[in-house]
C-alpha cells in the first residue's frame, strides 16, 4: 500500500501514525534540551532518565504501530514495515542501556552535561530515520543525523587528547564518506530520475546502465563505513580507543544495527533486481571483515580495541547475511545483529566497571586477571557475555550464527558458511584469552564495586541475553515476521 | 508409554542442583568451608539420585523395541523441536553417565581444594549437557548440548588443571570448536534441504549420495576430533595430563564416547553409502591409531599421558567396529565404549590416588608400591588387566567382537588390530612394573598410605561394572541387540 497522491492537510494527518515514534524523539529532544539548558549541569541525571523514557517510549510505538505491512508514506520517501519496527524496538533498547550505562561513568569523570543525552537521543533519531528510509533523501538525512550527533559523542571528553583525536577522526572520515554516499546517490538520481527506492528498482529492473552501477558502488561503499565492514573499518579501533568508552558502548551497539538494516534495505528494495552486482561487493567485504576482525584482534591488549575488531568481524557475520538475499536474509540478519548489539551493550558495561581501588579505569586485557575472585558476578556476566559472542550454545549468539549459517545454506553461499566459522574459531582464540584472564590469573589489580545504574544495565544485558535462551523460539518468529517483507 | 518426563528430569536435575548451590551459598552467608562441603553434599546427593533414576530407566526400558522410548517432544525455535528419546544404543551410555558422576565427585571430595563451590557446579552443568547429548532427538538440540560441554569442561581443565593447563584448555577448545562448527554447517544444510531437524525424520531421509559424501565428511570432522581419531587426537593427552582427576575420567569415561555415539546416531543411518564408500578410510585410521598411539604410550614417562594414549588406541576399536556395519562390530564397538568408560575412568581414578600422594605423574618417581600399597596394587593390576584386556574383565569383550567384525569385512585390519592388544599388554604391563613392583628407590614413597575408605568406596562400584561385564556381557547385549540389529538392517538395506 503506497500513499502517493498529492500532499493535502487531510492526508499528511493521515499518515503521522507511522512516524509517530519520529516524531516523539524529535519533539522529545527539544523539549529535553530546553530543559536541559534551564537546569544546567545538575540536570544532567534527570535529562538522560527523560531521554531514556523518550528512547523507549519512542521503540515501544514503532512496534505497537506496526502496520501489517509495509505502508510507504511522505511520497514515498518512509517506509513503516515490520523490518524497520523489529530494527526500531532494538536500536531503543540498545541505545537506552547505553544511556544508562553514561550516568555513573560521566558523574566521576564530571562530564556529566545535559548535553551528552540530548546528543544520543538525536542520534536515536538519526538511526529510526534509517531503517525507516525508503528514498535516497531520508537515507542521507537519517545517516548525516545520526552521524553529526556520534561525532560529538566521540569528542565528548572536551579535555581528553585522546578523544577529541578521536571525534576529529571520525569527523573527517565520516565526512568522506558521506561525500562518497552522497555522489553515489546522485548518480543514481541522474540514471534513474529518481530517489524512490521503488522507482529506481523498477527503472534497473529494466535496463542496467553502468552509471547506476557506479552509483550503487559508492552508496554502498558508504554505508560499509557507518557499519565499520572491513576495508572501510580503519577508524573504527582508534575512534573505539579514543573515545570515551560510554560513547564507545553507544556506538558498537544501536548503530550499528541502523547501518547494517539500512544496508539490506538498499540492497534489497532499491537494487533488488542488481542483486548480481551487489553480491560481489557483500561478499568481498565480509569475507574481508572476517578475517580482518578475526586476526587484527589477535594482538590487541586494549579491551576497547579488541571489542573494535571484534565489532569488525561480527559486521562481516551480518554482511553475510545480507548476501543471502531478500528471501533468506532479512530474518538472519534481524536475529543476529539484535543478539550482537545487546551482548555489545553488556561488553561495554563491563568494561565500564572496572576500575581499580585508586578508582582508575582499566582497559588492558591484563587488567581483567583474576576478576572472578575479586567480583565473581561481574566475571560471570564477562564471561557468559563472551561465549555469547563466540557463539557457543545454548547462548543467544549461538542462535544469531545459526541464522546466519541457516541462511547460507538456503541461498547456496556455504563458502561464505566456511569462512564464517574461521573466522569463529580464530576469534574464540581472543575472547577465550579474556575469559582465561578472568579465570585462569591470579588477581592483580584490586577492584572496587561498580556504580548502581551499571549494575542495572549490566544485570539488565546478561538477563536478558539469558532470557533470549530461552525465549529465543519468540525472537526467531518476530524476526521472521519483521523480515518477510521482502518477497 | 510412561507419563513421567524422565528424561528431562535427568538431563535437568543437575543443572538445577548446580543452579542451587550456585546460588544458595550467597543467600545464606555462610563462611568459604561451609558452603564448599554444602556443594559436595549437593553435588554427590544429586548425582546418586540422577544414578538411581538413570538405573530405573533402564529397568523400565522395553529392550525388545527398536524404536525410541520415553519420548518427549514439543516445539522450541523454528523448526528445532526439544525432542528427547533413547534406544538401545544411548539408554547405556546415558547410564554410565550417571554412573561415574558420583564417583567422579567422590574422587574431587579432597584434592579439589580451591573454588569447590564453581567445581561442583561445573561438573553438575557438565552432566547435564552429557545426558543431553545422548538423549536429544533433535539435531540442533544435540549440537546445542555437544558444543555447551566446551564451556564446562574448558573452566574445568583451565581453572583446577595442571601446569600447563592454560595451552591444555585452549588446544581442547579451539580443536574441538572447529571440528563442530564443521558439524553446525552440515546441520544446517540438512535442515534446509530435509525441511526437518528431528533425527528420526532424518534417518529416514535419503540424502543424495554425492551429498552424503559431504555431509559425511563434515560429520566426521567433528565426531573424529571429539573421539579421539588419529591424527586429531593430540588435543587429547594434553587435556588428560593437565585435567584434574575428575575430569580425566569424564573425558575419557563420557566425552570421548560422543563421538562413537555420533557416527552411530549421525554417520551410519543418514549417509549410509558414504558410510559404505568411506570404511577402508576409517579402517586404516583405526588400524594407524591402534598401532602407533600403543607405540606412543609405551613411550610416556608420564602415567596419565600413557592412560590417554592407550584410550586413543581403545578408541580405534570402537571406530573400527561401527565401520563394520555388521552386528558384531557395532555391539562390539557399543560394548568397548561403556567398557571403556569404566576401565579408563577407573585407571585416571587409580593414578589419582597416587596423585594427590605425591604430587607427581613421572612414572620414574615411582616404583616399589605394592610394598607400601597392596589393596591399591590388587586395584590398579584389575584395571591394568581390563585394559589389556584379559578375558574375564570387561575389556576383552569388546576388543573380540570388533576385530571379529571388522574380520569379516577386511580382515588385514583385523589383523593389524589383534597386534595392538599385545601392544597394549606390553606398555600397560611395563606401566604397572615400573610403578608397583620392585622396592622403593624414592625416599618420598617410604610415608605413602594405601587406600582410605573413600578411596575404596570409589573403587567397589567399578570393579564390579568391569568383572560383571567381562562375566555377563549378555547384560549388555540384551539390551543394546535390538537396536544394533535395526541399525545393521537399516544401514545394509539404504545402500544401493
Amino acid at each position: 500500500m503506497a500513499i502517493n497522491q498529492t500532499m493535502t492537510a487531510e492526508l499528511f494527518f493521515q499518515q503521522v501514525p507511522y512516524i509517530l515514534p519520529e516524531i516523539t524523539l524529535a519533539a522529545g529532544a527539544l523539549i529535553i534540551m530546553l530543559i536541559g539548558a534551564f537546569m544546567g549541569d545538575k540536570g544532567a541525571r534527570l535529562v538522560t532518565w527523560l531521554c531514556v523514557a523518550t528512547i523507549v517510549a519512542a521503540g515501544s510505538m514503532a512496534v505497537l504501530h506496526m502496520p501489517p505491512e509495509q505502508v510507504v508514506v511522505f511520497s514515498g520517501s518512509y517506509a513503516a514495515d515490520g523490518f524497520s519496527a523489529y530494527a526500531k524496538l532494538i536500536i531503543a533498547l540498545t541505545a537506552s542501556s547505553a544511556l544508562l550505562l553514561s550516568i555513573d561513568f560521566l558523574a566521576e569523570k564530571k562530564l556529566d552535561k545535559p548535553e551528552f543525552p540530548v546528543l544520543a537521543l538525536l542520534a536515536t533519531l538519526g538511526m529510526f530515520i534509517m531503517v525507516s528510509a525508503h528514498d535516497l533523501i531520508a537515507l542521507y538525512v537519517g545517516v548525516e543525523m545520526q552521524s553529526l550527533a556520534l561525532y560529538v559523542l566521540a569528542a565528548y571528553a572536551r579535555d581528553d587528547a585522546r578523544s577529541s583525536e578521536a571525534g576529529l577522526k571520525y569527523f573527517v572520515l565520516g565526512a568522506l564518506s558521506s561525500g562518497l554516499l552522497l555522489y553515489g546517490c546522485s548518480l543514481v538520481y541522474g540514471f534513474t530520475g529518481s530517489v524512490n527506492f521503488d522507482v529506481i528498482a523498477a527503472q534497473v529492473a529494466g535496463e542496467r546502465s553502468i552509471g547506476v552501477v557506479f552509483g550503487l558502488v559508492f552508496i554502498l561503499c558508504g554505508l560499509a563505513f557507518k557499519m565499520s565492514a572491513a576495508p572501510f573499518h580503519m577508524w573504527t579501533p582508534d575512534v573505539y580507543e579514543g573515545s570515551p568508552t560510554v560513547s564507545t558502548a553507544f556506538f558498537a551497539s544501536a548503530p550499528k544495527v541502523a547501518a547494517s538494516v539500512l544496508f539490506a534495505r538498499v540492497c534489497f528494495e532499491a537494487f533488488g533486481p542488481l542483486q548480481k552486482d551487489w553480491l560481489g561487493i557483500v561478499v568481498i567485504m565480509a569475507v574481508l571483515s572476517m578475517a580482518i576482525g578475526a586476526l587484527f584482534a589477535l594482538q590487541q591488549t586494549n579491551i576497547k580495541r579488541l571489542l573494535a575488531y571484534s565489532s569488525i568481524a561480527n559486521m562481516g557475520y551480518a554482511l553475510v547475511a545480507i548476501a543471502c538475499g531478500p528471501e533468506f536474509g532479512p530474518k538472519a540478519l534481524l536475529v543476529f545483529v539484535s543478539i550482537y548489539a545487546i551482548t555489545s551493550v553488556g561488553l561495554f558495561g563491563v568494561v565500564l566497571s572496572l576500575r581499580n581501588t585508586e578508582g582508575e579505569r582499566v582497559e588492558t586485557i591484563s587488567a581483567l586477571s583474576g576478576l572472578s575472585r575479586s567480583n565473581p558476578l561481574l566475571a560471570s556476566a564477562l564471561t557468559m557475555l563472551l561465549f555469547s559472542v563466540m557463539g557457543i550454545p545454548p547462548l543467544a549468539g549461538f542462535f544469531g550464527k545459526w541464522e546466519v549459517i541457516l541462511a547460507t545454506s538456503a541461498s547456496g553461499l556455504l563458502p561464505l558458511a566456511i569462512v564464517l566459522i574461521l573466522a569463529s574459531v580464530v576469534s574464540a582464540f581472543y575472547y577465550l584469552r579474556i575469559i582465561k584472564t578472568v579465570w585462569f590469573d591470579e588477581p592483580r589489580i584490586a577492584m572496587v564495586p561498580v556504580g548502581a545504574s551499571t549494575t542495572l544495565t549490566l544485570t539488565g544485558a546478561t538477563f536478558v541475553l539469558a532470557a533470549l535462551t530461552l525465549v529465543i523460539g519468540l525472537v526467531g518468529s518476530a524476526a521472521s515476521i519483521a523480515g518477510a517483507g521482502f518477497h | 508409554m510412561d507419563t513421567l518426563p524422565i528424561l528431562s528430569i535427568l538431563t535437568w536435575l543437575p543443572a538445577v542442583a548446580a543452579v542451587l548451590i550456585l546460588f544458595l551459598p550467597q543467600l545464606i552467608k555462610s563462611p568459604e568451608a561451609a558452603r564448599a562441603n554444602a556443594a559436595r553434599w549437593i553435588a554427590l546427593v544429586t548425582t546418586v539420585i540422577v544414578f538411581g533414576l538413570a538405573l530405573w530407566m533402564t529397568l523400565a526400558f522395553d529392550e525388545t523395541k527398536s524404536g525410541y522410548q520415553f519420548v518427549e517432544r514439543a516445539d522450541w525455535y523454528g523448526m528445532i523441536q526439544y525432542h528427547l528419546g533413547i534406544d538401545g544404543i544411548s539408554v547405556l551410555l546415558i547410564l554410565l553417565t550417571a554412573f561415574l558422576m558420583p564417583l567422579c565427585i567422590l574422587a574431587s571430595w579432597t584434592s579439589i581444594e580451591k573454588r569447590v563451590v564453581e567445581y561442583m557446579a561445573a561438573f553438575l552443568l557438565l552432566q547435564t549437557l552429557m545426558i543431553g547429548v545422548f538423549c536429544a532427538l533433535d539435531i540442533v538440540l544435540f549440537y546445542i548440548f555437544f558444543e555447551a560441554g566446551l564451556i564446562p569442561m574448558y573452566l574445568i581443565i583451565g581453572i583446577w588443571g595442571g601446569k600447563n593447563r592454560v595451552y591444555a584448555a585452549y588446544k581442547f577448545f579451539l580443536y574441538t570448536l572447529l571440528g563442530s562448527l564443521f558439524l553446525l554447517i552440515a546441520i544446517a544444510w540438512m535442515a534446509i534441504t530435509a525441511k526437518t531437524t528431528s533425527i528420526p525424520d532424518l534417518q529416514a531421509f535419503e540424502f543424495a549420495k554425492d551429498a552424503q559424501t559431504w555431509l559425511w565428511l563434515a560429520f566426521f570432522a567433528s565426531f573424529a576430533v571429539k573421539m579421539p581419531m588419529w591424527p586429531v587426537h593430540t588435543w587429547l593427552p594434553d587435556a588428560h595430563v593437565e585435567a584434574p582427576t575428575a575430569g580425566s575420567v569424564i573425558l575419557a569415561g563420557v566425552l570421548l564416547k560422543m563421538g562413537g555415539y555420533g557416527f552411530l546416531r549421525f554417520s551410519l543411518p543418514m549417509f549410509p553409502d558414504a558410510s559404505n564408500d568411506f570404511a577402508p578410510f576409517v579402517f586404516a585410521l583405526s588400524g594407524i591409531a591402534i598401532v602407533y598411539t600403543s607405540l606412543v604410550a609405551f613411550r610416556q614417562t608420564d602415567i596419565k599421558k600413557l592412560i590417554a594414549y592407550s584410550s586413543v588406541a581403545h578408541m580405534g576399536f570402537v571406530t573400527m567396529g561401527i565401520f563394520s556395519g555388521n552386528e558384531q562390530g557395532i555391539q562390539g564397538a557399543l560394548f568397548q565404549m561403556l567398557s571403556h568408560g569404566v576401565i579408563s575412568g577407573a585407571l585416571f581414578l587409580c593414578v589419582g590416588v597416587i596423585y594427590d600422594r605425591m604430587h607427581t605423574r613421572e612414572i620414574a618417581q615411582y616404583g616399589g608400591l605394592v610394598n607400601r600399597m597392596p589393596i591399591y596394587a590388587a586395584v590398579f593390576l584389575l584395571f591394568t588387566m581390563g585394559n589389556v584386556g584379559l578375558p574375564g574383565t570387561s575389556g576383552f569383550v569388546g576388543e573380540i567382537l570388533t576385530m571379529q567384525g571388522a574380520f569379516n569385512v577386511d580382515p588385514v585390519t583385523a589383523m593389524v588390530a589383534a597386534s595392538g592388544v599385545i601392544l597394549s599388554a606390553a606398555y600397560m604391563l611395563t606401566l604397572y612394573r615400573k610403578v608397583i613392583f620392585g622396592t622403593i628407590v624414592n625416599p618420598a614413597l617410604n610415608t605413602i598410605t594405601d587406600m582410605n575408605a573413600r578411596e575404596i568406596l570409589i573403587f567397589v562400584p567399578l570393579i564390579v561394572a568391569a568383572l560383571y561385564l567381562g562375566f555377563q556381557p549378555n547384560l549388555i547385549f540384551d539390551q543394546t541387540a535390538t537396536s544394533a540389529v535395526a541399525l545393521v538392517d537399516a544401514f545394509h538395506a539404504n545402500f544401493k
